[in-house]
């Protein structure tokens, strides 16, 4: 059974578009996605209400959840870091992790045969 | 043929015959005459003035969190439903029936009786029912303004007994004393169209409220956000325009006074709009869309005592005054005392409305209206004296009526929603609905995804029950 790992991607939501075809052009065809808020070093924005300045500090992003097999993880992480730059604090993170086991819920397989898209 | 002529011939001479006795029989009753002018004119200003309570829920509505706007509509909503009838059972009659020491008016109109399609007085040009019902949203509105200091915790019961008590024993008689012919009228008060009566009554007694019941869950700790600002500007343009119904007809005639009126209204409500935008830019940087609208509102609530009174430069420098005025009560003072009036009921209508009734005794011309006096500014300084007794009255009343009214409600149900309440919203536990099928993100960004948990657990049991 090959390795299995799980990238997952925080980063600019306006970024999601660009990134998605960028996978896709290096054969990554399935990801999960999520609208997330989050902080770090991006200080947010400071609204007003009524004279009321209220601090939002939590920004929103996408967290792109990517698992591969076949793909070389450093192709997934080249092709991430290259579209997702901007060079200004809000980039986002990435997050490599290995996973023990996938499975594929409408068949039951199991481990790389879970991820590798089927011959049809 | 011939004989269509003969009766076209006997119908002219019969009514050359008759003419003299119709004539004569239509001026016989020297009773009041009903200038239709006059009466097309009120009648339309009670409708937009109707429109003005509806326009203050979407006000309200667009500034509480998304678990809470139905709730806050509600309130609003339902109280033109019940005013309307208290109005016509027992209301107008303690507002408007014959005069008892000046204190309260008799019970002579108890359910409308003997309020009809005849004027009421020698003076009066439009029908005694188009004069009622004008009154009438007039009473409407004041408490609705209320709902604004305790908005997203009060329970619904609570608030329904509060609004029809609070009505019937402050509302009515305070209006009585200044438009009923009671002893603030006698006094010289000067009150065009409801800057004690409506404003500083609603506003005084939301501070109460919101005093008396607390804070919301959270006040000060979390941030509480206005879920839909344009439903806000949307409800804040609604209330302009209402407002010439409620202060131009509150000449009761079509006639210059109403112009007069009708264009310090709108001059006031710009010009405070500009002054509170300006205020906030200035203090915080960003002229605000709520600032603008919550500015023309301040300006529409000072120019409402002194709309029939004062001339259109009085209006212009009231108006400014009023949008810093109403600024700094409610973000600079409000913020240093900590008390949670929830949307700024006192912040606008209190401090506005006291503003405005103070103003009066400074900026008022007999030359813009012979019925009325002279202020300070134009060689009379006794109204202003006049004024602020009449503002000291209605502060003490609002103060202590609300005050005593909430505490022995308070012994037989409960005012406030319970924590598990405010946590999940109004909306859901008291009226059973959510505004939005889709969670907005408003208020803290955490507690959307705790609320929509909460709102997905009462769509099953919903959803159980109807199987």
């Amino acid at each position: 059974m090959n390795k299995i790992t799980k990238i997952e991607i925080i980063t600019r939501p306006e970024k999601l578009e660009e990134l998605k075809e960028a996978m896709n052009a290096i054969a990554v065809k399935g990801m999960t996605v999520t609208q997330v808020y989050g902080c770090g070093l991006q200080k947010g924005h400071t609204e007003i209400y009524r004279g009321k300045e209220v601090s939002i500090n939590l920004v929103p992003k996408v967290k792109v959840e990517i698992v591969v097999c076949e793909v070389p993880v450093e192709k997934v992480l080249d092709t991430a870091k290259r579209v997702c730059r901007t060079g200004k604090i809000g980039d986002g993170k990435i997050f490599v992790y290995s996973l023990e086991n996938a499975i594929r819920i409408r068949t039951g397989d199991e481990g790389d045969a879970a991820i590798i898209e089927p011959k049809s | 043929m011939k004989k269509f002529w003969s009766i076209l011939g006997l119908c002219l001479i019969l009514i050359v015959l008759l003419a003299p006795v119709a004539l004569a029989e239509e001026a016989a009753p020297a009773a009041p005459a009903i200038n239709a002018g006059d009466t097309a004119f009120v009648i339309i200003s009670a409708a937009l003035v109707m429109l003005m309570t509806p326009g203050l829920a979407f006000f309200y509505g667009g500034m509480v969190r998304t678990k809470n706007v139905l709730s806050v509509i509600m309130q609003s909503f339902f109280i033109v439903a019940l005013i309307s009838v208290q109005w016509v059972l027992w209301g107008y009659t303690l507002s408007f029936g014959t005069d008892i020491n000046g204190i309260i008016g008799g019970l002579n109109f108890l359910g409308l009786n003997g309020v009809g399609q005849t004027p009421m007085s020698d003076t009066s040009t439009i029908p005694h029912l188009v004069f009622m019902v004008f009154q009438g949203m007039f009473a409407v509105i004041t408490p609705a303004l209320i709902t604004g200091a305790f908005a997203e915790r009060m329970k619904f019961p609570a608030f329904v007994i509060f609004t029809l008590i609070w009505a019937t024993i402050i509302y009515d008689p305070v209006a009585h004393w200044v438009w009923g012919g009671g002893w603030l009228a006698t006094l010289g008060v000067l009150d065009f169209a409801g800057g004690t009566v409506v404003h500083i009554l609603s506003g005084v007694s939301g501070l109460v409220v919101a005093l008396v019941i607390g804070k919301r869950k959270g006040h000060g700790k979390e941030a509480m956000l206005p879920h839909h600002l344009p439903m806000t500007v949307l409800g804040a343009s609604l209330l302009w325009f209402g407002w010439f119904g409620f202060n131009a007809g509150s000449a009761l005639a079509a006639n210059g006074l109403a112009a007069s009126a009708f264009v310090t209204t709108n001059t006031a409500a710009a010009a405070a709009c500009l002054s509170w935008v300006a205020s906030e830019w200035l203090h915080h940087g960003k002229p605000t869309v709520l600032g603008a609208a919550s500015g023309a509102v301040a300006g529409l609530v000072a120019i409402t005592p002194a709309a029939g009174f004062v001339g259109p430069m009085s209006s212009v420098i009231i108006g400014l005054l009023a949008g810093v005025i109403c600024y700094v009560a409610v973000g600079i003072i409000k913020a240093k005392l900590g008390y949670d009036d929830a949307l700024d009921a006192f912040g606008v209508h209190g401090i506005g409305g006291t503003f405005g009734a103070l103003a009066t005794g400074l900026f008022a011309s007999k030359e813009i209206n012979p019925a009325g006096n002279n202020g300070l500014f134009f060689g009379n300084p006794d109204l202003l004296t006049t004024q602020f007794i009449g503002v000291v009255v209605s502060w003490a009343v609002a103060i202590v009526g609300t005050y005593i009214i909430l505490k022995v409600l308070g012994m037989f149900m409960k005012l406030r929603a319970d924590n598990d309440q405010e946590v999940s919203g109004l909306d859901i536990t008291e009226h059973g609905e959510r505004s939005y099928a889709q969670d907005f993100l408003a208020g803290s960004q955490m507690m959307a995804h705790s609320s929509l948990a909460q709102h997905s657990a009462v769509g099953t049991q919903v959803g159980l029950n109807l199987k």
